[in-house]
């Protein structure tokens, strides 16, 4: 689903890390771990076709990808279900219903709430909502642990379960002490390069 | 959920020698060393050519039976004019491929030419107003030539405005070749709608370079000294787009083997 | 996808998009007066800094109702992709696999819907203060109905350039205004080709060529201009 060979990308010309391959197969994790700023979020960005790599091939590639990030793409003058709505109407790829996603992140109370007025973990909740709805295969996520209390990591991590289950992949940037624990994950850790 | 599968062959590339030379001219020691050895030429070239055509245009041309001799001046500021959208447009070509490719080189050169390019508007600009002092009385005229460099003066100080506004050096040459290629689609608009407003605002053509009719032994300097700065041109830009080639790659190998070098 | 199920998208895709820009205006509908206050109050410092003779008025009242407009326009456009930019849609619109060119499109009709439509409706009443002539209104209001849309489309490109710079704003001016010259004096001169009964389609003909070219040019340069600040 995802394989890359020697990805480079520089800034002010350095490498921000040093050349990356992997090949990802469908129903596999990635998890790229390595210290603060070692270009953890510039790799995810590369790989989500965000940034063009400076060096490398993108040997294969799908084209359907989901991506949380650290800015998570909802409008804070939207509520939870109008932003979840434009999702589901834009890409118009989704198979399930906006009031099942809001449930299954737990944000049903606060649903019609304006994305402004939520706390930090329930914004990642609503953007993990998004992600369901994209329906997409291959998952992009840079610290989707962040802001979460215990409910919010299993919940991740019970998303990731359904998703890998199913036929997905992932790739998952963190350095944080909870990973989640996968029999098909590869681990690799990010070096940084001189830029970082 | 939908899969798309992307390979890339590079085998097919190799075989146009076009996408060759300009790979080759990729490289940044190959071409750090051909600009050098070409940069002397060009720079020789230019002086000549300017001291054959000052000599005509300034000694033999016999002087203008109605500006006397004041017209003289046109010997700088045609050819100014001429290169300030000569470099734009070149700016804009190399823009094109930078993007379209993503190659460095053409980037440098790109964003080397801004400069040059802005200065010969200045010059026009400068030399054209000088001009205007002895045949119209002022310093200054709404004429069409010299409005057309004004703006085309402010497309320059756009791309190096934004050039040197965003950090990253390799985004802010993509972005400023981007604006120097919006800005030479838009050039020939600007140009004719100039034209045409200043028609339409004085009845007849106010226009600084005077009649149509031009003697040859007039013109003569006047092609010679068009061909010279275009020489200027390119040994500047290659200068330029060295030393900057230099600042880019300075940790990289072959600059520090080239220190190495000059220290010994 | 099949084709149809993929133009399809797309075209629910914009109009999804448009709608949604037209409700985030609407949210912060107090924002959307601050260009159309902007307006008025540049006009009216004409009056004050020439004096109020209403011949001198009426001769550059073409021009200065249009550079009014100009000035609007571009204080408006910085939010045309900025708030998508900073809290991350755009690149979920990057990801989306719709090309980014139709989205641009989408963003810059709910941009001119919200900011340009009022320039336009609001133009009877600074022809009245600026004396203009009863004759040439209605060229005016077409002129700026035809040639503020163009100005919304160039004007994004030069956004998309600046959308990664803090003070993207000043430098937008810089940028954009040597692109809007042409349709300064073509707008300009058909309200005063219509001021002294002269002929004027000819002028409003070339506004729409112009209106078209943009429409169907500038959303790529936009699109081209966001991928760079993107990276």
């Amino acid at each position: 689903m995802l394989s890359v060979s020697k990805i480079n990308f520089e800034r002010y010309f350095e490498p921000v890390f040093e050349p990356v391959s992997f090949e990802l197969k469908a129903g596999q994790l990635l998890l790229v771990t390595g210290t603060n700023g070692c270009g953890k979020t510039t790799l995810i960005r590369v790989l989500a076709d965000i940034l063009h790599p400076t060096s490398g091939d993108f040997v294969e590639r799908t084209d359907s990808m989901g991506y949380v990030g650290h800015y998570l793409g909802i409008k804070d003058d939207l509520s939870v279900i109008e932003n979840l709505r434009f999702m589901r109407d834009f890409l118009g790829t989704s198979n399930r219903s906006c009031e099942e996603v809001i449930r299954q992140v737990g944000l049903g109370r606060v649903s019609e709430q304006l994305a402004r007025t939520l706390s930090a973990g329930q914004r990642k909740r609503c953007a993990l909502a998004r992600l369901l709805l994209s329906n997409t295969s291959l998952w992009l996520l840079d610290e989707p642990y962040s802001n979460l209390d215990q409910e919010g990591v299993d919940l991740v991590d019970e998303m990731l379960t359904d998703h890998l289950e199913a036929g997905g992949a992932c790739v998952l940037a963190t350095h944080g002490n909870h990973r989640p624990e996968w029999a098909d994950a590869q681990d690799y850790r990010l070096i940084s390069g001189a830029a970082a | 959920m939908n899969t798309n599968v992307t390979t890339m062959n590079k085998e097919k590339a190799r075989k146009n020698w076009l996408v060759m030379f300009i790979h080759k001219m990729g490289s940044p020691p190959w071409f750090y060393n051909f600009a050098g050895k070409l940069i002397p030429w060009l720079w020789a070239i230019f002086i000549g050519l300017t001291v054959w055509g000052l000599y005509l245009g300034l000694f033999k041309a016999p002087a203008d039976y109605q500006q006397g001799e004041s017209f003289r001046i046109m010997y700088l500021h045609v050819p100014a004019a001429w290169m300030s959208m000569m470099i734009y447009t070149s700016m804009a070509i190399m823009g094109f491929i930078a993007l379209v490719w993503r190659i460095r080189i053409m980037e440098i050169l790109a964003m080397c030419s801004a400069p040059v390019g802005a200065a010969f508007t200045i010059i026009a600009l400068a030399s054209g107003s000088l001009w205007g002092r002895p045949t119209w009385g002022t310093y200054w005229v709404w004429d069409a030539r010299l409005t057309s460099e004004l703006v085309l003066l402010f497309l320059y100080l756009g791309v190096i405005g934004l050039y040197n506004s965003i950090d990253e050096p390799r985004k802010a040459a993509r972005a400023a070749c981007l604006l120097a290629m919006v800005g030479a689609v838009n050039l020939p608009i600007i140009h004719y709608s100039v034209k045409w407003w200043n028609t339409l605002h004085q009845g007849s053509s106010i226009s600084v370079t005077g009649g149509s009719n031009i003697d040859p032994s007039m013109l003569w300097p006047l092609l010679i000294m068009a061909v010279a700065v275009k020489f200027y041109y390119g040994a500047n830009l290659l200068t330029r787009a060295r030393v900057k080639l230099l600042e880019q790659d300075k940790r990289k190998g072959w600059v520090k083997n080239l220190v190495k070098e000059h220290k010994s | 996808m099949t084709i149809e199920q993929q133009s399809g998208s797309m075209g629910s895709a914009f109009f999804a998009l448009l709608r949604r820009d037209l409700l985030l205006a609407f949210r912060r509908r107090t924002e959307m007066l601050f260009p159309i206050v902007f307006l008025l109050v540049v006009v009216s410092l004409f009056p004050l800094g020439i004096g109020p003779g209403p011949q001198l008025l009426a001769r550059i009242a073409p021009g200065v109702i249009w550079i009014a407009a100009l000035l609007a326009t571009v204080i408006s456009l910085d939010g045309l992709f900025r708030s998508d930019y900073e809290d991350g849609t755009l690149e979920q619109f990057v990801l989306s696999g719709h090309p980014l060119t139709l989205i641009s499109l989408a963003k810059i009709v709910a941009h001119w819907l919200v900011a340009g439509l009022p320039l336009v409706l609001l133009s009877p009443l600074l022809a009245i203060w600026m004396n203009l002539p009863i004759e040439s209104l209605g060229v005016m209001v077409l002129t700026l109905l035809l040639g503020t849309p163009i100005l919304s489309l160039i004007g994004s490109i030069g956004v998309g350039l600046t959308i990664s710079l803090k003070r993207g704003g000043q430098l937008l001016s810089l940028l954009v205004f040597p692109l809007y010259v042409p349709i300064l004096i073509i707008a300009t001169a058909a309200v005063m080709a219509a001021s002294d009964g002269l002929p004027y389609t000819a002028f409003l003909g070339l506004l729409v060529a112009g209106l078209i070219t943009s429409v169907t040019l500038a959303p790529f340069a936009a699109a081209a201009a966001l991928k760079i600040s993107l990276s």
